[in-house]
């Protein structure tokens, strides 16, 4: 069938703007043969009802200013890792380290290896069934530069994938995918707003047994916009945790789509989301339980103030004969003032009977109890109210396994809140 | 049943009707002389649906101009059913039973093949006999009904002593003949007929349903009722009814249907609208029983339905329970618009899906007003191959200050072959509101199944108590007659869901 006329010209007004690099042509095709039968996202279909991707879909990025963090460190400076830097979505070898690590195989999207020639795009593919995620197949076709990494071994440090944002009126498309073999282990970190826009894409496919960690700071720049996805599909006994920190950030839609390919996996994904003012933050997540006794976790949180918006859409599909499926779901905000809004759609559609799904959903303001609490015993209005916010996000960040960067990005969310007392 | 006795805080009133239980209880047809309109919808069918209430110009002209809406719109497929197309020139939009041709004066002139329908139904139309206390024990709580036969209201109970009170109880067609000042300042003003395609439909269509106004200050003295039948075959059944509750007032609605075991399907499209005022209270309950299709998902009512209460003024307060059990397809979502300041909505609902049937239904809490609160609480339950879906929105606006809401949703599955699905929308505009949103899903549970058959019960009835229980919450909210009707229709909803 084809698109509607307005659908039509707005993906041959986007595509005018594209050229597809060499390499991983077979892929990049077949992308854009799904791109072309789809259309761009539009404000009136139902998964973008509370984000207007108008914005994302434009032939051009729009002006972000750079931001200037002053004196704050670089996310996870304290941690020993292997760093590569991406500037406004092209690698810069001279801030990167050698793409070199024990127990890892890591190249670029120019020189692919051939087990990357069918894994490139393959988990974006299955992830655009049964929802649409043109975005994603936009930046397979025409993604720009990324990594391909296979891990066959246990990691010896973590890998910190930095996207610097330098040019105003950058527009990069970055795409990663991820093999980890049976038993092995990697832990991901990313960081930065990576360009003006940012359309990026992590593809993990997690061997039986392997393990995957994952957390992500997105960059302070107030007016980046990022469009990013993480498609995973999990082997038997395998474990994915993700957990996401975005402070500021013009609009912000972080789609998660993960799928139990083996019994007894687990998946655990999370998110802390801090806004004031112009701020637009969508988390959407699509989780399909195929496989037996395997366990999900979705853990959202938001910080809201000044006009900022929250949106959570999140789904737990267990498929016919996904018994003894264990899926939990829990999104909350905390509005700071009149003017933020929350916007959530927590789905479950679940064809197994021998299954234990819940959501959970709130949202509110500060508990005046709790705050007159901590007054009535000395603590002072303003420190008081940042640490009912803190435990507010504990839940998400204790999604964190690692001791030292939950306190890296602990350490962030308390700064973000002293800037932003009033 | 001697033994039955023995088992302690067993609910006898369950065991029985587990087991005697049948099918379908209602599948039965009457035979009776029938006046169709020809099959097919078109602007002359909607003339003559107005011609044949004797309506007035303005709302033939308001029919027609929902007519040429409908036309241009398309039916919507959001929804998670699952249905082969329907053809909308395959129905008759318009049937009545030939002898109310010449409209009954009095309940006494009405054809007593029609009477005989309803008091095999369980509904007594026969008030004198009620007021004489033959078929009602002492003490009894009285309900008058208004009963619907496809297309036409057969009769209505209890008019006069409810005239005494000042309330209007009667067909939509007679309140536009006997009140038009009312039913034209009411009618659409809550569901506009440019709502959506069903209620578009409805408001090209409709062809009867009731009219109640409750004058201010008044208790309506008895529960109303209205039940509907199809009996015809290949008969859409379109109702509409309006209920105005004045400042003050208070009523408390009953709806019942059922309609014969057919292998077509039929279309029901009904609207209702409710208009509260200020202080004023509304308590709708409805047990929907239409014919389920068998099971193997032949035949069956489809039915597409909009409901919603308008709190307009301060302190109005709606209550919406619904059991629902029978139908193909369900399609519904009765929702509150609280307006007024300090307007409350409750939607109480438990939905069984068993077999090919396939339940999409919920609420909508649009919250407008100050301290406004509302509260869902819905069990869904899936047997057999079925699909049940929970949809909703609670929806805060900014001007919605210090506003509540909690909802629950509950799913309960039995059998590895069928569906529950949760679609909640949550959109909070101000930040003095609380919004709590909880569901679950399972199964039901092992441990308490083992109890009940450690007790000498078989699982069909220990299902079907597991199963009460698990919707305690809801019938409780349900008028007393109702309430113990629909536990016995819950029980009787899943039978063979077992084994």
């Amino acid at each position: 069938m084809g698109l509607i006329a307005p659908k039509a010209e707005a993906l041959a007004a986007r595509l005018g703007a594209l050229t597809a690099p060499k390499g991983l042509d077979a892929a990049r095709a077949r992308a854009l043969d799904r791109v072309q039968a789809m259309g761009l996202p539009h404000r009136r279909d139902e998964y973008w009802r509370y984000t207007d991707p108008a914005s994302l879909v434009a032939p051009t990025a729009i002006r972000a200013e750079v931001f200037d963090p002053q004196d704050e460190a670089a996310a996870f400076d304290g941690i020993d890792r292997l760093t590569v830097t991406f500037v406004d979505g092209v690698f810069a070898p001279d801030l990167s380290d050698d793409l070199t690590l024990s127990g890892v195989e890591i190249s670029r999207l120019g020189a692919a290896p051939d087990w990357a020639e069918t894994a490139y795009g393959a988990l974006e593919s299955l992830g655009q069934s049964p929802v649409a995620r043109p975005l994603a197949a936009l930046n397979t076709a025409f993604a720009t530069d990324g990594l391909l990494i296979r891990v066959t071994g246990q990691a010896a440090r973590p890998i910190n994938l930095v996207y610097a944002h330098k040019s105003e009126t950058s527009d990069a498309i970055l795409h990663h995918t991820i093999q980890v073999d049976e038993g092995c282990e990697l832990t991901l970190l990313e960081s930065g707003a990576g360009a003006a826009r940012f359309n990026q894409v992590l593809e993990v496919e997690l061997a039986p047994r392997a393990r995957f960690h994952h957390i992500r700071a997105q960059g302070r720049d107030h007016q980046r916009r990022n469009v990013t996805h993480v498609f995973a599909r999990l082997g038997a006994e395998a474990l994915f945790k993700s957990f996401t920190l975005t402070a500021n950030g013009l609009l912000t839609r972080n789609e998660a789509v993960i799928t139990f390919a083996g019994d007894n996996a687990r998946a655990h994904i999370a998110g802390a989301a801090m806004g004031d003012g112009a701020f637009h933050h969508d988390d959407t997540v699509f989780i399909t339980h195929g496989a037996v006794a395997c366990e999900s976790r979705q853990v959202f949180k938001k910080v809201l103030k000044h006009g900022a918006v929250g949106v959570f859409q999140g789904k737990i599909l267990v498929k016919n004969g996904a018994q003894k499926t264990d899926g939990y779901q829990i999104s909350q905000s905390l509005l700071l003032d009149e003017d933020s809004q929350f916007l959530c759609k927590p789905e479950l559609e679940i064809y197994a009977d021998d299954v234990k799904c819940s959501h959970g959903s709130t949202s509110g303001a500060i508990d005046d109890t709790a705050l007159y609490y901590l007054r009535s015993r000395g603590v002072p209005k303003r420190r008081a109210q940042s640490l009912l916010i803190l435990a507010f996000l504990a839940e998400a960040i204790q999604e964190i396994a690692d001791e030292a960067i939950a306190a890296d990005i602990g350490a962030r969310l308390e700064a973000w809140l002293d800037r932003h007392e009033d | 049943m001697a033994e039955l006795d023995v088992r302690e805080g067993v609910d006898r009133e369950t065991i029985e009707t587990v087991a005697g239980m049948g099918a379908y209880k209602y599948g039965w047809s009457t035979e009776i002389e029938m006046d169709y309109a020809p099959k097919g919808l078109n602007e002359d069918i909607v003339r003559l649906i107005s011609s044949k209430n004797e309506e007035p110009e303005w709302l033939l002209d308001w029919r027609l101009a929902a007519y040429r809406r409908w036309v241009s719109l398309e039916e919507p497929h959001w929804a998670m059913l699952d249905y082969p197309t329907i053809d909308y020139q395959d129905q008759y939009y318009y049937a009545t039973p030939k002898s109310m041709a010449v409209k009954p004066k009095s309940l006494d002139e009405v054809d007593p093949k029609l009477l005989a329908t309803y008091k095999k139904l369980g509904i007594p139309l026969k008030e004198q006999a009620l007021l004489a206390g033959v078929e009602a024990p002492e003490g009894e709580r009285r309900v008058a009904v208004d009963a619907v036969f496809d297309s036409v209201s057969v009769g209505t109970t209890f008019k006069a002593e409810l005239a005494k009170a000042g309330v209007i109880f009667c067909s939509i067609s007679e309140a536009v003949r006997e009140h038009p000042e009312l039913v034209r300042k009411y009618l659409g003003s809550v569901v506009p007929p440019s709502d959506n395609f069903f209620a578009t439909l409805n408001s090209a269509v409709f062809s009867d349903g009731s009219f109640v106004y409750i004058p201010p200050g008044t208790r309506c003295p008895m529960e109303l009722s209205t039940y509907f039948r199809i009996n015809a075959e290949n008969t859409g059944q379109f109702e509409r009814t309006l209920i105005v509750c004045d400042r003050g007032a208070y009523v408390s609605y009953l709806e019942g249907c059922t309609a014969p075991k057919r292998d077509t399907h039929q279309l029901h499209a009904a609207v209702v609208e409710i208009v509260i005022l200020e202080d004023a209270e509304v308590k709708y309950s409805t047990v929907q029983n239409w014919y389920p299709g068998d099971e193997n998902g032949v035949g069956g009512i489809y039915n597409f339905v909009t409901k919603r209460a308008d709190c307009r003024e301060a302190r109005a307060k709606v209550m919406w329970t619904q059991v629902e059990t029978g139908s193909a397809i369900t399609w519904k979502y009765p929702s509150c618009i609280l307006r007024g300041d300090d307007s409350q909505g409750e939607f109480y609902s438990i939905a069984i899906a068993n077999n090919a049937q396939q339940a999409d239904t919920g609420t909508k809490m649009v919250h407008l007003g100050k301290r406004t609160k509302s509260r869902i609480v819905s069990k869904g339950i899936s047997a057999g191959r079925a699909q049940n879906t929970y949809r909703g929105l609670v929806s805060m606006h900014p001007k919605a200050a210090d506003s509540r809401n909690y909802t629950q949703c509950d799913s309960l599955l039995i059998g590895d072959k069928c569906g529950a699905h949760t679609v909640p929308y949550i959109e909070v505009k101000n930040t003095t509101s609380r919004v709590e949103h909880e569901a679950t899903t399972s199964k039901v549970d092992e441990d308490q199944l083992f109890y009940c058959r450690s007790r000498g019960m078989d699982e069909e009835e220990a299902v079907a108590l597991v199963v009460n229980g698990f919707c305690r919450e809801v019938l409780q909210a349900l008028p007393m007659e109702f309430a113990m009707e629909a536990q016995n229709l819950v029980a009787i909803s899943l039978e063979g869901s077992v084994g």
